[in-house]
């Protein structure tokens, strides 16, 4: 007895040291095989943030097409959405994007720290490399019961206010400083009652989404908060599509927003698509570009477009996120870092 | 758990039919009782079950049958099912394998290391998704452990299929492992020692007196790995990157659409989705009235 069993345990692992050696034959098998059902056509990728989906699914057709036409290349370009800090943490995990097409600077200069792409990324396309900007408003309920106007009416008690987390959302830490901007304007650079405000601010957010959209549907379709403070774009597009639910507010001052793009050096060099990729983004500054960003409420760069959909953006006085915080690095780190301003603020 | 005890059911029922005079109520509670608790018990399934699912068809066909069709003329939505089903169809067979090796391992054999083997084996059970997804970041990201080494042999393992594959099969390894065990412990060891003893080796054992006992004991553990396979979502959504068309599966692409305010068709692919798992159902109770004849 006590023999077989001991064959019957060096058969049970071999069986064991088989399955083990084989799992991994196996996946990589099934991998290859997945890319090669894709053809001659030429993979390329864009991780973006959240609001961007109608926008570039519009616009990849328009540049798949011109650079068929151009260069006989055919690019299947596929879309990535999601929170823009959580974007770029997949970019920095491996997820080989051709170009990111992000909310916030400071997004793609992580990418440029973990050496994806050289520092002086921003320069290296028009306008700080922000073909459209865009700037924050606040969405309300049809009839706007709670009676917002202001940045000021946001942390009366018993007002809810829907906001993504500035720890993950590109908007969140946008709808951060903006807050922050209008407080120190208002309390004459008083930081104690600034950051006063921003607590009462905070303490009015039942939910964090990790990006903009998912705060969207928290607020449109699940029907929780009683303001939305978000892209003025996404907010557009919210109410085009329903207009009839809800209405927007725009607050007396807001801040000038400006998504980044860039193609990302070390994938497109590796996968040979660089030259689609830095066409792809030029493309954004063209003609076709600028006005589909109009269409879809952006802000287009070129003044001649901003312009022509002058009518479609509410009046309000924008400030930079230079005038105030002077620029991305000092605010990130003072505010957005572990244990930062806006840690301390959520923890009180 | 159920289905083991119903699967021996059939020996009990002769017995008890001779044996016990048969009653007209199986309890002597007052009716108001028994009425109350029937009542709980059909509120909850109404509310907790069958309300949701009969939300899922109804926003599907919300915008009548043509709608719901064309939903389905979707590069990308195709693409997730196709990647669904691609996915079960390898960690299923993998988990397969390993169920039955773990669970013959475990309960013929006395090894050391053994209680800690059974431990490891349900760690998926108790281990967040979330937290397997970000295992495997953090060994085949591109700062991972084995990232480097990934990256010059020109795999890409997360956020592409190989890295779904890997999360949703660690997801999945308990269910088998896990309903044959009990059964096999139930069975014990005599029929196998009467078999070596007759002079039969060990993988002839295996295959003509151990494999035959469970058949219907794994057929149901294949079943319930396949349903968690194909609905698994929180590992699945941290290494896929949630590329639509290359790296969505039906539940990453049900969110997508969701976000996309794409209610209909997100509904449509939730409805194949229940509807996979209604088969399942069917599935289970069809093979249960197998076994028992």
């Amino acid at each position: 007895m006590h023999n077989s069993k001991r064959i019957h345990r060096t058969s049970t692992l071999l069986v064991l040291r088989a399955l083990l050696l084989s799992t991994p034959l196996l996946i990589l098998g099934c991998g290859k095989k997945d890319d090669e059902a894709s053809g001659e056509r030429v993979e390329f990728l864009n991780v973006s943030y959240d609001p961007t989906r109608e926008f570039y699914r519009e616009f990849n057709r328009g540049f798949a097409r011109h650079w068929e036409e151009k260069t006989g290349q055919r690019l299947n370009i596929d879309m990535s959405h999601g929170g823009s800090g959580r974007q770029a943490r997949s970019v920095i995990d491996g997820i080989q994007a051709d170009v990111v097409t992000l909310a916030l600077a400071v997004d793609v200069d992580a990418l440029a720290e973990r050496g994806l792409l050289p520092r002086d990324w921003q320069s290296r396309l028009p306008d700080n490399s922000a073909p459209y900007q865009s700037t924050l408003a606040f969405l309300v309920r049809k009839g706007n019961p709670h009676n917002i106007r202001d940045w000021d009416d946001l942390i009366r008690p018993g007002v809810r206010v829907i906001t993504p987390n500035p720890k993950t959302s590109g908007v969140a830490r946008w709808n951060y400083l903006a807050a922050w901007g209008w407080a120190l304007r208002h309390f004459d650079g008083d930081e104690a009652q600034v950051l006063d405000y921003m607590t009462k601010l905070f303490r009015n957010v039942p939910v964090l989404d990790t990006g903009a959209r998912g705060s969207s549907t928290t607020f449109m379709d699940r029907r929780i908060g009683d303001v939305l403070i978000n892209w003025e774009n996404e907010l557009l597009l919210a109410l085009a599509d329903r207009g009839d639910d809800f209405e927007i507010v725009v607050p007396s001052v807001s801040i000038l927003a400006e998504p980044t793009v860039a193609w990302v050096d070390r994938n497109i060099d590796r996968r040979g698509t660089r030259a689609a990729a830095e066409a792809y983004l030029q493309f954004l500054y063209s003609d076709f570009g600028q006005e589909l960003a109009g269409k879809h409420f952006y802000r287009p760069s070129n003044p001649a477009f901003l312009e022509k959909f002058e009518h479609q953006y509410p009046d309000l006085e924008l400030f930079t996120i230079d005038d105030i915080f002077g620029g991305w690095a000092t605010a990130t780190e003072r505010h957005f870092s572990d244990g930062g301003v806006f840690d301390q603020i959520f923890q009180r | 758990m159920e289905a083991k005890k119903t699967m021996h059911a059939p020996k009990l029922h002769r017995f008890r039919a001779s044996s016990v005079p048969r009653t007209r109520f199986a309890t002597t509670e007052h009716p108001a009782v028994r009425w109350l608790l029937t009542g709980i018990t059909v509120t909850f399934l109404t509310v907790f079950l069958l309300f949701p699912l009969f939300t899922v068809f109804h926003e599907a066909f919300s915008r009548g049958m043509e709608m719901y069709l064309a939903s389905f003329d979707d590069r990308f939505i195709r693409h997730s099912i196709k990647l669904t089903l691609m996915t079960a169809a390898i960690a299923v067979p993998l988990n397969l394998i390993f169920g039955i090796a773990a669970a013959w391992a475990v309960t013929k054999f006395d090894f050391r290391g053994k209680s800690l083997l059974v431990t490891v084996i349900d760690l998926p059970f108790s281990v967040s998704p979330v937290i397997a997804g970000f295992v495997f970041i953090l060994i085949f990201g591109a700062h991972g452990y084995l990232g480097p080494w990934v990256e010059k042999a020109g795999i890409q393992i997360v956020f592409a299929f190989p890295g779904i594959v890997l999360a949703t099969t660690f997801g999945t390894v308990p269910f088998i492992a896990r309903e044959l065990i009990p059964l096999m412990e139930a069975q014990g060891r005599d029929e196998e020692y009467a078999a070596m003893t007759l002079g039969a080796s060990g993988w002839r054992t295996f295959f003509k007196v151990t494999l035959p006992n469970v058949k219907w004991g794994l057929f149901y553990g294949v079943i319930l790995c396949n349903a968690r396979a194909m609905g698994e979502f929180g590992g699945v959504e941290v290494v896929s990157g949630s590329i639509s068309g290359r790296t969505n599966t039906m539940t990453l692409q049900i969110q997508q659409l969701y976000f996309d305010y794409a209610t209909v068709p997100a509904f449509a692919v939730a409805s194949v989705l229940a509807f996979l798992a209604l088969v399942t159902l069917i599935l289970k109770n069809a093979l249960e009235w197998w076994s028992h004849r």
